[in-house]
């Protein structure tokens, strides 16, 4: 064993210091703001639960699940995402409440440690869930809401992609029929982002020529609402008629909240192999390399808790969030109030006065303060009541 | 305008496949630039910007999104399993991934070794074959390893296969064929999409042409 130097902590684990950890809280409470103002009620959950209920359903994949024993010996794990905690509490507790439950949530997650950097192991969500609506207007509040809250935070360089897992899953029945291995098998290419190797499959496979050339039509399902009229020609069944419906109704709806123009449509968008089951999306930003945050509609995780229901939800992958906003470090407007022996008490009033006023200050003995230049810069007002010191310094 | 389009090469062997493949799709990338040492080179007429890295490494920057789009083989890929999009075979560089050994030489019925450079493409291929092996990783003259006795078996890329031959071993069994592939960055393929489906549709003229 290697001895652990101090400093170190666990793979994929980081400190939140303080200029990080304002900016945090300033996005955290502007999507609240935003998501509060929509209806919905925030809730929290346990950190960790059993394996065998929220683990086994959650969308993360086994092998990335934390996963530690109870004193019973009963496997538990750090909770992977929020979904399906709060798919558990609807089921249970709040079974007996008023459906359609508008339910928010912020709090970190857990992801089995990556050996690589840029994975963090911890990161926090801020998402929502709106179960027991099954219609477009759901999918398109859902999707709005989203738009709006990142809008609240100042981001306006982003791009929501939306897709439509019904869509493809008919789509291949629909050419393949009920061979369910090659379905299987070109939805795992396109899952796995390699069109080269769908490419591929599909022309090994032994189909008319008509019918290669509509799967390879499939990977040029992507744009603006344009694409409704061409995915309309190539899909012929009643299943992907009625996808192409919903898109086109979450389109108009889209419209009416006035947020059509982050949104993209990508009819191969496959963000999970199994778990969504309607209408999904990824939301981009510059300067990240990676998500910013997803959702999409999910019904078959609220029945293996024993309620049957439709949701769907976002979450918000909040550091990354930050990381896109990229704001410069700024003033946290803080008041120091230095003093000496002679000037404490007169400081104190002062610090009160302020501090009564709502604003942020700190009392401070000079005799502390090993750099005077320095310990001022680092606050946006002074005021020196030190015999000879100036009385104030802005 | 728009940030420039940020495309990692692969340096060394297939740089020159791709620059030329880049040049006839309409893309005039300097042709020496392999040779020269320097690592970032900017074409602000054409709102490009190249960066040459070691074509194991293309697929991290492309993954982390310091590059937009990179040209990786498809070794690589299968190797590393990276969450990029892969949306063109390039079918430059042809070569494949192969079991090799000495010949005549069975395996090892205890815990056979097999020394590579790709511990995971060997393993998967292997468990595949239900064989259980143990993997040796090695970074460079991986033919050495049956010789001299550290391995059964190598799993390595073969081209022309003089390798192999100058050194007494014969191939076993053929794993995959490889190519290098155009992949992207799952963000820049949504955020810069038109930039991206135009650079994708000219590679793709170029190539039908070539059939």
């Amino acid at each position: 064993m290697v001895k652990r130097l101090m400093f170190e902590k666990p793979l994929g684990m980081r400190d939140t210091l303080p200029f990080f950890y304002n900016q945090k809280s300033k996005a955290r409470q502007q999507l609240s703001n935003a998501i509060l103002s929509f209806g919905y009620s925030f809730m929290d959950t346990p950190i960790m639960e059993y394996h065998e209920t929220v683990g086994k359903v959650s969308a993360t994949l086994d092998q990335q699940l934390f996963k530690l024993l109870d004193q019973q010996g009963h496997t538990l794990v750090l909770r992977p995402d929020m979904t399906a905690p709060i798919a558990r509490v609807a089921a249970s507790q709040l079974k007996d409440a008023e459906f359609p439950l508008r339910l928010a949530y912020e709090g970190p997650v857990f992801r089995a440690q990556q050996t690589e950097g840029g994975k963090p192991a911890q990161f926090e969500q801020v998402g929502t869930e709106l179960i027991g609506d099954h219609s477009s207007y759901g999918d398109a509040e859902v999707i709005a809401l989203l738009v709006e809250s990142l809008k609240q935070t100042g981001l306006d360089d982003f791009v929501i992609t939306v897709g439509h897992i019904g869509y493809v899953k008919a789509f291949f029945t629909d050419l393949l029929g009920d061979d369910e291995d090659t379905i299987e098998y070109l939805l795992n290419y396109l899952y796995r982002k390699n069109y080269v190797g769908y490419r591929e499959a599909v022309k090994e496979l032994s189909v008319p020529k008509d019918k290669k050339d509509a799967l390879l039509q499939l990977l040029t399902l992507k744009g603006g609402d344009e694409i409704f009229d061409s995915s309309r020609s190539l899909a012929r069944n009643q299943a992907c008629m009625q996808a192409v419906n919903e898109l086109k109704q979450l389109y108009r709806l889209l419209q009416q909240y006035e947020v059509e123009k982050y949104i993209h449509f990508d009819l191969n968008l496959i963000s999970h192999m199994d778990y969504y089951t309607g209408i999904l999306f990824e939301g981009y930003a510059p300067n990240l390399g990676a998500l910013l945050c997803n959702g999409g509609r999910y019904d078959t995780l609220l029945p293996s808790f024993q309620l049957s229901a439709s949701a769907t939800g976002f979450a918000v992958h909040l550091e990354r969030l930050v990381e896109a906003l990229n704001e410069q470090e700024s003033d946290d407007g803080r008041i120091g109030v230095i003093v000496d022996d002679d000037s404490y008490g007169q400081g104190l009033q002062e610090a009160k006065r302020y501090r009564e006023d709502g604003q942020a200050v700190l009392l401070q003995h000079v005799d502390q303060i090993p750099d005077l230049q320095a310990f001022k810069a680092e606050l946006s007002e002074t005021i020196d009541l030190t015999k000879g010191g100036g009385e104030r310094d802005e | 305008m728009s940030k420039p389009l940020t495309i990692a090469m692969p340096k060394g062997r297939i740089y020159e496949e791709a620059a030329e493949l880049m040049k006839r799709a309409g893309y005039e990338l300097e042709a020496d630039m392999d040779e020269s040492r320097k690592l970032i080179l900017e074409f602000p007429e054409q709102n490009i910007r190249v960066m040459m890295a070691k074509p194991m490494d293309v697929v991290t920057y492309v993954e982390y999104g310091a590059a937009d789009i990179g040209i990786a083989g498809k070794d690589v890929l299968l190797e590393q399993d990276r969450d990029v999009y892969e949306v063109l075979d390039l079918k430059i560089s042809p070569c494949y991934v192969a079991v090799a050994g000495l010949p005549d030489q069975p395996l090892s019925r205890i815990a056979p070794k097999i020394a590579t450079k790709y511990p995971k493409v060997a393993s998967d291929y292997f468990r595949e074959q239900g064989e259980q092996i143990e993997i040796i990783p090695l970074n460079g003259s991986i033919e050495l390893a049956p010789l001299i006795g550290l391995a059964d078996r190598i799993v390595d890329i073969v081209s022309t296969g003089r390798t192999l031959k100058e050194n007494g071993l014969v191939e076993y069994e053929k794993i995959t064929d490889i190519t290098s592939r155009l992949i992207v960055n799952p963000v820049s393929y949504r955020l810069k999409s038109t930039e991206i489906e135009e650079m994708v549709s000219k590679l793709s003229e170029v190539m039908e042409g070539e059939r």
